[in-house]
């Protein structure tokens, strides 16, 4: 074998001109043949910096063999030794962050599309319906309530009806997935495939009970009553304001209702769908994350003429996935760095007509180690808008913790878990992912959620 | 589940229905909500638990037909499913001893105040209650809050039934008269509340509202029901739905009823015209 092409083999995609007409998925994804060329690229690393670079330790180099030796179906098993949800993560994982930064040929030219060849395994292994459910074992005649169907609920649930125990989980929403269905739109992650990972675990053994909401219809201390033991995945769904003047004009909203009205209702198909959403023109979106990636695309497939990006520091500080911001670049969102909404005016309906900007400047670095950012003062300037949608954050909601008696919380209502075990400090309550660590990633709820899933067994099995 | 175990057309807008929901017949107390979504493309709307049937494990909805939402829920018949009813949502409403309250409801908002009532009567409370509507024909539950109130007086805007005017005129004509009144309970439309939060502020008598915003989760997750509770920013679905009248920017609230007026025109008249 000749030395690896510096790139990745390219990925087919719908014409940025074309993709904005619709929400279907960008990417394409790889043939068979793209995969095995791909595949071909990896070095097969002794100390395969990749695995280390990956939350859960996959065996990157092992999935990447069997790809590149054309068994497609020992590929997909090595993935989900370790990762349950490979054709979301695949899609979502920020690679660039993780596996892919590290991997050996990222010092000479790209990585592997580790990412890529991910997905292509998942996908392979649906389309050719070689889906496998494992025999249900014996069961150890215990419960586990799991509250919330996000990738942390979703992976704890698989691992303990796996190990025999009875799983219920219950959802607050009437679909299940959390920000994989209400969050993350149709165009980079299809609800069909979320739907496919729910059904795994269904198939597996798992009830699912939706639109329960645990701390209205029962509280975590009622649920521990009737199950042996509680996990607690509910994310982080509280959505930020910035608190400045005429942030509740008609036309401004949050990410996550922005995101919700659109995916979980289905308003970008309305009047199919009954849920309305605002069409704006001169869409502004404030924030530099994925939330705001998704918010700034969904309004051009929504018609707008301008969607822009509001951040306030500059394009290097943008924590979203290049994937992502790349995308968005092609699309033709607007991005206006350095950037910082101080203020809203209305007409005398009430609707947002501009928005009031400071410019900013880069200042010392700040606890993130990335370089805060200055008002200016007196650069005061209005930017022509019909629809805002805040993307700067949000924290756990309050809904569960508030309501379960002896469970310590932190400085952002997020539940205090220890990281080795998903234990709270709570007997027979544990919690993972976004509701522990605050908004995470998709990779990291699942590896919480994971680690937790061993640790119920052995408190089930020990009272440990 | 959610099945419809009884159907009543109490006006020719506005139905009842009792639904079997023995979880949330468990828990609901008077002032919270569910909320409803009917079938597969539908939205999700809020309505408020007037009562409940402990026996039957059912909880009672009132419901005015204004958009298409509610008007399809309109059509359907006692055995019907509904896909989704989540609930309890909101918080309670505060069931103390006050002495003497004063509960307004109007139009359909007279649902939602019945459960008020009877819980404040049952706790000792003295209840004069008020109820308006447009004309006789639109007035509903007269009977069943009779029934826990000590005094009942009516208004109609078109005098066919009880006084001719606005429940707002009755109040004051109690304040006017002089009576103790050691709080204020108002449900109904916008502008009512508003107007009765008037009348009472002058003479500093606690008045309680329940907003309606527009809603989607219902659980604090998208924000689309926030509104202005002295000068601060509430979610209405988790904070309230009752907040202060007094401290209430209504016409923040008005603004943001209307956001979708266009569309759910649009789906409305498509629902008149195709169904769903
Ligand atoms: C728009 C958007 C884009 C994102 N893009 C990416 C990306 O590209 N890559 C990536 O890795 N990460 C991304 N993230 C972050 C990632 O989605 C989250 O970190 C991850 O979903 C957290 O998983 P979780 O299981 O902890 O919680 P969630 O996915 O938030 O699920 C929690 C579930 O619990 C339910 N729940 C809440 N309260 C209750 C209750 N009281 N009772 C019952 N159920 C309840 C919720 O309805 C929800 O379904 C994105 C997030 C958003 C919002
Ligand atoms: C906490 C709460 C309790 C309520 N209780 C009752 C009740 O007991 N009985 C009753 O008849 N009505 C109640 N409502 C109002 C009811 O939810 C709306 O009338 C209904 O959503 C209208 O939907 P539609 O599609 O039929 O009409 P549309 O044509 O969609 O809307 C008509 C008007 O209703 C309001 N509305 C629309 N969508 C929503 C929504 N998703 N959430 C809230 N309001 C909306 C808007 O102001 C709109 O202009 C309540 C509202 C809230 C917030
Ligand atoms: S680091 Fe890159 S080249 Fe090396 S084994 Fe991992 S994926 Fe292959
Ligand atoms: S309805 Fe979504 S936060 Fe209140």
């Amino acid at each position: 074998m000749g030395k690896p092409s510096p790139e990745k083999t390219p990925i087919r995609e719908q014409s940025p001109k074309e993709r904005i007409k619709n929400f279907n998925e960008v990417p394409f994804g790889y043939s068979p043949e793209e995969a095995i060329l791909e595949a071909k690229r990896c070095l097969q690393c002794k100390n395969k910096p990749c695995v280390k670079g990956c939350p859960v330790e996959v065996d990157i180099s092992g999935f990447i063999k069997a790809i590149a030796e054309g068994d497609f179906l020992k590929s997909i098993k090595i993935l989900k030794e370790k990762n349950i949800l490979p054709a979301i993560c695949g899609r979502v994982c920020p690679q660039e962050d993780q596996c892919e930064k590290v991997c050996t040929l990222a010092k000479i030219g790209e990585p592997v599309a580790i990412g890529r060849l991910e997905r292509f395994a998942a996908d392979w292994e649906a389309e050719h319906g070689k889906i496998e459910i494992p025999k249900r074992p014996q069961s150890t005649n215990k419960k586990v309530a799991v509250v919330g169907s996000g990738p942390a609920g979703l992976t704890v649930a698989g691992d303990l009806v796996k190990l025999g125990h009875s799983v219920t989980i219950f959802e607050a929403l009437h679909k299940p997935g959390g920000v994989l269905i209400y969050g993350i739109p149709e165009f980079r992650l299809p609800k069909a495939i979320v739907m496919r990972e729910v059904d795994y675990v269904k198939k597996l053994g798992a009830k699912l009970t939706l639109s329960f909401v645990v701390g209205k219809l029962k509280t975590v201390d009622e649920l521990l009553k009737e199950f042996d033991a509680v996990f607690i995945g509910t994310g982080a769904g509280l959505p930020w304001f910035m608190n400045i003047p005429g942030e509740n004009y008609n036309g401004i909203y949050s990410a996550n209702e922005y995101l919700t009205r659109s995916n979980l209702m289905g308003a970008y198909l309305f009047p199919e769908y009954d849920t309305p959403i605002v069409r704006g023109k001169q869409v502004a979106v404030i924030g530099g994350g994925n939330v705001a990636m998704d918010s700034a695309r969904t309004a051009l497939r929504l018609g707008a003429r301008h969607s822009m990006i509001i951040y306030r520091r500059s394009r290097v500080e943008m924590p979203a996935r290049i994937e992502e911001i790349e995308h968005a670049e092609e699309e033709g969102v607007e991005f206006n760095f350095l950037t910082l909404p101080v203020g809203y005016h209305a007409d005398s309906k009430g609707w947002v007509k501009e928005m009031e900007c400071l410019k900013m400047r880069l200042g010392e670095p700040d606890a993130s180690g990335r370089r805060r950012p200055v008002p200016i003062e007196g650069s005061n300037f209005k930017i022509p808008v019909d629809a805002v949608v805040v993307a700067i954050g949000q924290s756990p909601n309050p809904l569960v913790p508030s309501t379960t008696s002896g469970l310590e919380t932190g400085k952002y209502g997020n539940i205090i878990t220890d990281e080795q075990t998903g234990k709270t400090s709570k007997r027979g309550v544990f919690a993972g992912g976004d509701i522990s660590t605050g908004a995470a990633t998709v990779i990291l709820a699942m590896g919480a959620g994971r680690i937790a899933a061993r640790s119920i067994d052995k408190y089930l099995r020990t009272e440990e | 589940m959610n099945n419809i175990l009884r159907k009543e057309v109490l006006t020719p807008e506005i139905k009842l229905f009792e639904l079997e929901c023995p979880l949330i017949a468990a828990k609901i107390l008077p002032g919270q909500f569910v909320v409803i979504r009917s079938y597969e493309k539908g939205e999700r709307i809020p309505l408020t638990v007037a009562d409940v049937n402990k026996e039957h494990g059912s909880i009672i909805i009132i419901f005015q037909e204004v958009g298409k939402s509610t008007a399809y829920l309109g059509t359907l018949k006692k055995g019907d499913e509904i896909i989704d009813v989540i609930g309890p949502l909101g918080k309670p409403s505060e069931i103390k001893i006050f002495g003497t309250v004063v509960c307004i409801g109007g139009g359909v908002g007279i649902a939602p105040v019945y459960p008020i009532i009877k819980a404040l009567k049952k706790k000792g409370n003295r209840i004069i209650s008020i109820l308006g509507a447009r004309n006789k024909e639109l007035l509903i539950l007269e009977n069943e809050i009779k029934k826990f109130s000590d005094e009942l007086y009516i208004t109609t805007d078109d005098g066919s039934y009880g006084k001719k005017g606005f429940v707002s005129d009755e109040l004051k004509r109690l304040i006017n008269e002089g009576r103790k009144i050691d709080r204020v309970v108002a449900i109904g439309p916008s502008i009512m509340m508003k107007v009765v939060a008037e009348v009472t502020g002058p003479y500093e008598i606690k008045t309680i509202v329940s907003l309606n915003p527009i809603m989607i989760d219902g659980t604090g997750m998208c924000g689309g029901c926030r509104v202005e509770i002295g000068g601060e920013t509430k979610f209405a679905c988790v904070d309230g739905p009752e907040f202060d009248g007094h401290l209430v920017n209504f016409d923040l609230l008005m603004k943001r009823q209307a956001i979708y007026l266009k569309e759910e025109e649009e789906s409305f008249a498509k629902f008149k015209k195709e169904g769903v």
